[in-house]
């Protein structure tokens, strides 16, 4: 087998694949749904059915591509200068801290003031966590993958630390779990007594940011020349490691932001299990968005889509709903091989 | 050897490449040398999309009988190679050897049926013997025991009987280009080649090591081997061969006799026009430019600089040359501002520049065309329209406040599509897509628009066609009578003798006393490359 280089497909083939790319996970997970004992055409139209089948449905998919959205956008803007972000979930649970500690009352600000100064700080605390690994990345080439994967697991325990003493709500019964956070730090809903809130618009928004900072601007430019090829970049006169760590701060600074919309639009206070590994999650949005900025809220849509769908699915069809884990692993790996196929032939011989 | 009529008969020892006894009742089939010959191609096409990398190619190679396959770059050369060695599948159209048929698409296939490759960058295993190199993977892994001895004997009968002296029990890592090349070679013959693909052998070579290659190449085909020699250099093509064939765009244009054509024929062949060669006016010397002083740099593909000096004036073109190696790559590295020295100054216009780097040096009107288009050079994902602007995308003129103004930045690419002749599909296409010369000429419009008081051109025309070569030369010609300051770095001792005004060859990190056109000969400076002549100084120019 050999792989040969072919010229750049149209748009329409390269927006198909991605479309192939899901079409060949549902007939792969068919697999695993027949070994559960179910027929797939009744659990894939069950975890549709459980995604968008009604208004509720509907909402709270919204409401779980939230967070991915931000986690998405993290990581679309790191990889797309080659810096391997795996940190996002430990940024995400910095957001959440940052969130809780300036929104249970310390501030005595208004809404309009202190929501502003949260996304700032949160965002800033964020990025200054994604900053070390990028400067031991580019001062002694520690590889980031290491480095940002490893901090989740530091930054989970420190939160676990702050949980069970400095951030302890000491009316929580003993659970590890924050206070709430005031009212004025509240991310109002965006229907009454519906759960999705303004922190989806803050997400469609910082999409639409991103998208114009990677395609209007010089910050843009040269993260993107810094990921093609570093050496080219660096012969031009782009500063690469400045260009890198702009990418980090920012990268760091979308992922923290999941963590603030979460506690301060839907949780209210913060807990261990403010997110189901949105950080990871966000690596598979970015990647089926093929690393775009405004591809990412389709992506996330979907990916939120299947997990809320395949909760609904369980319940009805008894196919564990971890199915919805095997999907959106598998999606990743179809969707690398797409991108893989979208600029070779393979040969078999 | 060479003065036998037929080649192998009643040879009575080891035949150098079978190391079987060649008995005289089993000849290799002499029988047959007319009716087959060696390699036929019939009607070979290969596309890729839309690209006719290969239409309908059909030729013989006869036995004992040197080949020289002529065509620019994208000319469908490397792709014909490579669906004979099994390495592509070709479209349409067959392959014989010998008479039998190659099964397409196995390498293994056309190992078996004689045909060995010398690849242009070298397939060798540097922390292993010559001798391992060469008996790597001809062996039964089957085999418990490896015969040194006898793989040692063959290998220097080898060497003795074709010229190729090297050593078997030398690392591969100590040796130089030529050598190492030789090692191929004799890799190949190890395995019994008959027919041997050389592709562009001379690239690294110094003058001597390519004369000694030519005679081992007449040795050879006095053994009966064939050969086809690829290359887009027309005298090593009018030396070598005895047939020449002309590919271009994928079509095969030309088939001359070499005794009956010329390098003038073959050229226009190639490109499909006349060319005509640059003309040079009088130097008109300006004020010096650039000035290193005693510089030296860690060393880096080779050797690093060694206390050289060089001052480059207006008007001036200098041309550097040597073997690969030698520390030319290091030079352009620290000019174009993407090395540094680790002593010694840099000073522009008389200035000493102490935070030298990429950015410094364009600052300072340092224009840079790198040795390597496609890896730093161009970025191959991102479109024309970025590439051009990737040096001055900070000026006013493409950006304010941290915005990009694409559409000066689409305008001035489509000036330079204009001024430069370049062929490309569009502005937004990824530069990747462009053939080699009109990638070329984008970095050349990139780096000569703004007028540049200096200009580095490291390997200015490596791998370009004839008329793109001739173009590039053109526009450094002018750039040097409009006043800059040219320093030219090739491995093309020819390019170099054609456009500098002053010579100075570079060997083992340091300089010769430089030579003003017309000074010395090629084979003088051949003899400088080769680091042969104790006139080397520390402050050499």
């Amino acid at each position: 087998m050999r792989l040969e280089p072919k010229p750049a497909p149209s748009l329409a083939v390269t927006l198909l694949f991605p479309l192939a790319a899901i079409a060949t996970t549902l007939m792969l997970t068919s697999i695993l749904v027949l070994a559960a004992g179910a027929s797939p055409l009744s659990v894939f139209y069950l975890v549709a059915k459980g995604a968008a089948g009604s208004q509720f449905a509907l909402l709270e998919t919204l409401t779980r591509a939230t967070p991915l959205i931000f986690t998405g956008l993290a990581i679309a803007v790191a990889f797309r200068a080659k810096l391997w972000n795996i940190g996002a979930e430990a940024q995400l649970y910095i957001g959440g801290v940052v969130t809780v500690v300036l929104g249970t009352g310390a501030l005595p600000l208004p809404s309009v003031i202190l929501i502003p100064v949260i996304i700032v700080v949160a965002m800033a605390a964020g990025a200054l966590l994604l900053l070390g690994p990028a400067v031991l990345k580019t001062r002694f080439g520690v590889d980031e993958v290491v480095t940002t994967l490893l901090l989740n697991f530091i930054v989970l325990l420190f939160v676990s630390m702050l949980l069970e003493g400095m951030l302890k709500d000491p009316m929580g019964l003993g659970w590890p779990q924050s206070q709430k956070v005031v009212a004025e730090a509240q991310l109002p809903r965006l229907i009454q007594g519906k759960r999705l809130h303004y922190g989806f618009v803050i997400a469609l928004a910082s999409a639409v940011v991103v998208w114009v900072v990677m395609k209007k601007t010089v910050l843009g430019y040269e993260m993107r020349a810094v990921g093609f090829n570093p050496e080219g970049a660096r012969f031009v006169g782009i500063p690469v490691n400045r260009a890198l760590l702009k990418t980090a701060l920012l990268s760091g600074g979308l992922a923290a932001l999941a963590g603030f919309s979460e506690v301060s639009g839907l949780k209210g206070n913060l807990t261990l299990d403010l997110s189901p590994g949105y950080g990871y999650t966000g690596i598979v949005v970015a990647m089926l968005a093929m690393l775009n900025p405004l591809g990412v809220i389709a992506s996330a849509i979907f990916v939120a889509g299947i997990f809320v769908g395949a909760d609904a699915m369980s319940r009805a069809a008894k196919v564990p709903s971890y199915i919805a884990d095997v999907m959106v692993a598998t999606s990743l790996l179809t969707m690398v091989v797409a991108i893989l196929l979208t600029r070779f032939w393979i040969r078999w011989r | 050897m060479p003065d036998e009529e037929l080649p192998f008969a009643g040879s009575a020892h080891s035949l150098p490449w079978t190391g079987k006894e060649a008995s005289p009742a089993t000849p290799l089939p002499v029988t047959d040398v007319s009716s087959n010959p060696a390699l036929r191609l019939s009607r070979i096409s290969k596309r890729f999309g839309p690209l006719k990398a290969n239409e309908a190619i059909s030729f013989d190679l006869k036995r004992g009988e040197v080949i020289a396959l002529l065509g620019e770059n994208g000319a469908g050369k490397t792709t014909l190679m490579n669906i004979l060695f099994g390495h592509y599948v070709a479209d349409e159209g067959s392959v014989e050897a010998f008479g039998e048929p190659l099964p397409p698409g196995d390498p293994r296939a056309a190992l078996d049926a004689g045909i060995g490759m010398v690849h242009q960058h070298f397939t060798l295993a540097d922390n292993m013997t010559v001798q391992e190199n060469i008996a790597l993977g001809t062996q039964s892994l089957w085999r418990m025991r490896l015969d040194r001895a006898a793989a040692q004997r063959r290998i220097e009968q080898l060497s003795a009987d074709f010229g190729l002296a090297v050593d078997p029990a030398a690392t591969v890592s100590t040796l130089s280009v030529g050598e190492r090349q030789r090692v191929e070679i004799l890799k190949a013959l190890y395995r019994e080649a008959r027919i041997l693909i050389l592709d562009e052998p001379t690239a690294v070579l110094t003058p001597a090591e390519t004369d000694a290659l030519f005679r081992t190449l007449k040795l050879l085909v006095a053994k009966g081997l064939s050969i086809i020699f690829i290359s887009h250099k027309l005298h090593e093509v009018m030396a070598v061969s005895d047939r020449v064939l002309v590919l271009r765009s994928g079509y095969l244009v030309g088939e001359r006799e070499t005794g009956s054509t010329d390098r003038k024929e073959l050229a226009a062949l190639m490109v499909g026009q006349e060319v005509k060669p640059a003309e040079v006016s009088p130097v008109k010397l300006g004020a010096p430019l650039l000035a290193l002083e005693g510089v030296s740099t860690a060393p880096y593909n080779g050797a690093g600089l060694d206390k050289v000096s060089l001052t480059l004036t207006a008007g001036e073109i200098t041309g550097l040359a040597g073997v690969a190696g030698n520390g030319q790559a290091v030079l352009a590295g620290l000019i174009a501002g993407i090395r540094r020295p680790t002593s010694g100054s840099i000073s522009i216009a008389g200035r000493e520049v102490a935070d030298w780097s990429p950015r410094a040096a364009l600052a300072h009107g340092v224009a840079r065309i790198p040795e390597d288009r496609h890896a730093i050079g161009s970025i191959g994902d991102m479109s024309v329209t970025e590439n051009v602007i990737a040096e001055r995308y900070r000026s006013p003129r493409f950006s304010r406040m941290g915005f990009l103004n694409w559409k000066a930045a689409g305008r001035f690419a489509e000036k330079l599509i204009a001024d430069y002749d370049v062929k490309c599909p569009s502005p937004e296409a990824r530069i990747r897509l462009l053939s080699g010369g009109n990638m070329q000429k984008l970095i050349l419009g990139r780096a000569l628009d703004p007028d540049p008081a200096v200009i580095l051109a490291s390997q200015p025309t490596r791998g370009l066609d004839v008329g793109a070569v001739a173009y590039v030369h053109r526009m450094l010609l002018e750039a040097r009578d409009r006043g800059a300051a040219i320093l030219l770095i090739s491995e093309d001792l020819e390019e170099v003798l054609a456009l500098s005004d002053r010579i100075i060859v570079m060997s083992k990190g340091r300089f010769s006393t430089p030579s003003s056109r017309g000074e010395r000969t090629i084979r003088e400076l051949g003899d400088l490359m080769a680091g042969h002549s104790g006139e080397h100084s520390d402050h050499a120019a």
